[in-house]
């Protein structure tokens, strides 16, 4: 939690005690209500009233659906409508996972499901990678004495607000054909035009780098952080034993920093493995699939094919993969709590 | 360090490793700076370049966007209105072979001929070579694309959605986040812990995992194509739930002890002395609300089919998929959109990134 940094800045200030008068009349109104209760259910109960909004609403559109997505995954119909559906047991999943040749997804029962699945696993390898080298190379200049530093810190961070759209439209424009601006400078420089988004491996390629330019600057933070909870003190005791630079980063920063890398890491993992709207609005998954993920997968499964029950098996699977993933996140946070408590 | 560097001679390669391993601290202008600062002004061109390109791009005329090679200022040829003309016409600056140049407008163009007309002099028509002739060009900011996509499409609508989920959403987080973190801070009862973990298990539910199912009970609730199904099922973040109670766990008890002696209800202590004091944990998640909201859009792409519920980002998207070719209007589109939010970043950076840094959400 920052140390009330809002509260200094006067507009917001201004703007909570102004959202405050205009609910108070409201608020004043629940109590009505709310004193009859607390004397029949008693002072310590009123904590369930208070959960209770919340918690209708977690329970109805999350935890609801959590447990409905098991039946639709073991179900077939092209109706949404739970009564209308045919229990198939495990028919849904068998069909998803049966290939004659793993390795090669033409030979699946359901190829799109595998030729996701495996351009999935091909993109979060190389963005992990992207993400985490450039957040890492990021972070170390950030860290060092530098003029201008917040504004830097807030050009690295700029693109992660922007929305995916927004994104992949800037990128649509820059990567266009005819006269997008990659392509003018290729010319200027001698080459040739290249039809990126045609072409299934630049398609690909640019998806990657886009990923990264827009989400590297949230871990770049994160690292920031990290590196500056590491104490002077072992720098200074370094350079007395003589430590040099190499030495320093190799023995020192990147060991004390390894528990945050681990974060960043399985963040970054999680997140690529749910890529979907940018690439979605960029390229559609095309050309052909060259950049069909499996978000994207099941999305046109249950909207546009209507074939829920194949659907959901697929985010059963998802969310299999999604829950190893969040174990490893939080093995990694002990890890790091571990960490600081040893070095204060 | 700062000694051993300077004694020791500077290498590239030695460089690096003095660029990875400094610290901040006070030191000389040496090689590493160079190389920090050479890394920074590069990755502020890569990270803002492409906005700019497009917001400057976003001014040029739809003859400026189809020019190769683009400039990078908005320009546009400068034109003319001649006496016996109804369009106002271009102007050139041609040269002649004596050497002479006149500043001409040109009537129409066959081949390689251009037909051309002295403003002053406007019966005398003047046959030119295109390659005389170069337009007179000038830096505009057009706005004519923004003024035509805001009557040609309904962005105003699209705007207003958007506005009306933003804030809505955001009051009604809130609320029921700062209420439900009340409950889990300050009160014993009975499944605490319980609730406490399963809020924070949803944590790892991503929408994507339960876009079925969810919409399955969004259409019994009756949401399908009304704001409020994209309002309600989002506003009981864990993330919410869970830095406000941290943050409210720090709040003695022995305030809240205090009003209850004074006579005060439950509900009396929890919005005039919790929710005032809790301002700044608010504040943070006021700020994240209203950029998860204003981004969101697989989930609205779900729910929303009638245009004219669309928000914001919806809206964008239908457009380019409908005008691939007319990029003025999306090219504006696009910077009104992103607009808010960097206004937004430019007034409260500093407590956008240090709420991400020290929160660690997104």
């Amino acid at each position: 939690m920052p140390d009330s940094p809002c509260l200094e800045n006067p507009m917001l200030r201004k703007l909570q005690a102004l959202a405050l008068q205009l609910i108070d009349p409201l608020l004043s109104l629940a109590e009505l209500i709310l004193i009859p209760i607390q004397r029949v259910i008693g002072t310590n109960r009123m904590g369930y009233i208070f959960v209770l909004p919340n918690l209708v609403i977690f329970g109805v559109f999350i935890l609801l659906p959590m447990l409905l997505n098991f039946y639709f995954g073991f179900t077939r119909g092209d109706s949404i409508l739970p009564e209308n559906r045919d229990w198939v047991g495990n028919q849904n999943l068998a069909t998803l996972l049966t290939c004659e040749d793993y390795l090669n997804y033409r030979t699946c029962e359901e190829d799109l499901f595998w030729r996701s699945a495996g351009n999935t696993a091909t993109y979060v390898v190389f963005e992990v990678m992207g993400v985490v080298l450039f957040s890492l190379i990021t972070a170390l200049s950030l860290n060092q004495k530098v003029r201008g530093r917040g504004f830097f810190r807030g050009v690295f961070f700029y693109p992660v607000l922007l929305s995916p759209v927004v994104v992949a439209l800037i990128w649509k424009w820059i990567l266009q054909h005819q006269n997008g601006v990659i392509n003018s400078i290729l010319v200027a420089l001698g080459g040739e035009k290249i039809p990126f988004l045609v072409d299934p491996n630049w398609s690909f390629f640019w998806v990657v780098v886009i990923g990264i330019w827009a989400q590297m600057g949230f871990y770049t933070l994160i690292l920031l952080a990290g590196l500056q909870a590491i104490p002077n003190e072992y720098y200074e005791a370094a350079a007395i034993d003589g430590a040099n630079p190499w030495a320093k980063f190799w023995y020192l920063t990147l060991p004390l920093l390894m528990p945050t890398m681990t974060v960043v890491l399985v963040l970054s993992l999680i997140r690529a493995v749910q890529v979907f709207d940018t690439v979605f609005v960029l390229t559609g998954g095309g050309p052909g699939t060259a950049t069909l993920y499996i978000i994207q997968y099941i999305y046109q499964k249950a909207f546009d094919l209507r074939e829920y029950g194949m659907a959901a098996s697929a985010s059963l699977v998802l969310a299999v993969v999604l829950f190893a993933l969040t174990m490893m996140q939080l093995l990694a946070r002990r890890r790091e709590n571990t960490g600081l408590e040893t070095h204060g | 360090m700062d000694n051993a560097l300077s004694r020791e001679p500077v290498t590239p390669a030695r460089g690096i490793l003095a660029f990875l391993t400094r610290l901040r601290g006070g030191q000389r202008f040496s090689f590493t700076d160079t190389l920090t600062y050479a890394y920074l002004i590069l990755g502020t061109i890569v990270m803002f370049g492409p906005v700019v390109w497009l917001a400057m791009s976003s001014f040029k005329t739809p003859q400026a966007l189809a020019e190769f090679p683009p400039s990078f200022l908005p320009q546009r040829t400068e034109t003319i209105v001649v006496e016996g003309h109804d369009r106002p016409l271009e102007l050139y600056t041609v040269r002649f072979e004596s050497g002479q140049t006149r500043q001409l407008a040109q009537i129409s163009r066959v081949g390689i001929v251009a037909r051309m007309v002295d403003p002053a002099v406007p019966n005398e028509v003047i046959e030119v070579n295109i390659n005389q002739r170069t337009p007179v060009r000038s830096v505009v900011f057009g706005f004519e694309n923004y003024t035509g996509a805001i009557e040609r499409f309904p962005f105003l609508t699209y705007l207003r959605n958007s506005v009306v989920v933003t804030v809505i959403s955001t009051i009604i987080t809130l609320l029921i986040n700062s209420m439900a973190a009340f409950g889990l801070s300050k009160y014993q009862f009975r499944g605490r812990n319980l609730i406490f973990f399963v809020i924070l298990s949803t944590l790892m539910v991503p929408v994507s995992v339960i876009l079925i199912p969810a919409f399955l009970v969004i259409a019994e609730v009756g949401w399908i194509n009304s704001l409020w199904g994209i309002i309600i099922p989002g506003a009981a973040t864990p993330t919410g739930v869970f830095l406000l109670r941290q943050y409210m766990l720090t709040i003695p008890d022995e305030l809240l002890d205090s009003a209850r002696v004074d006579g005060a209800s439950e509900w009396r202590i929890y919005w005039q002395v919790v929710l005032p004091l809790a301002g700044p944990a608010l504040a943070v998640l006021a700020i994240f609300s209203v950029m998860w909201r204003w981004n969101d859009f697989l989930w609205p792409l779900i729910v929303l089919s009638r245009s004219e519920l669309f928000t914001l980002q919806v809206g964008l998207n239908a457009f380019q998929g409908e005008l691939n070719t007319q990029w003025n209007y999306i090219l504006a589109m696009t910077v009104l959109t992103l607009l808010p939010i960097t206004v937004v970043f430019a007034l409260l950076q500093r407590y956008i990134t240090t709420g991400i840094a020290t929160t660690g959400m997104k």
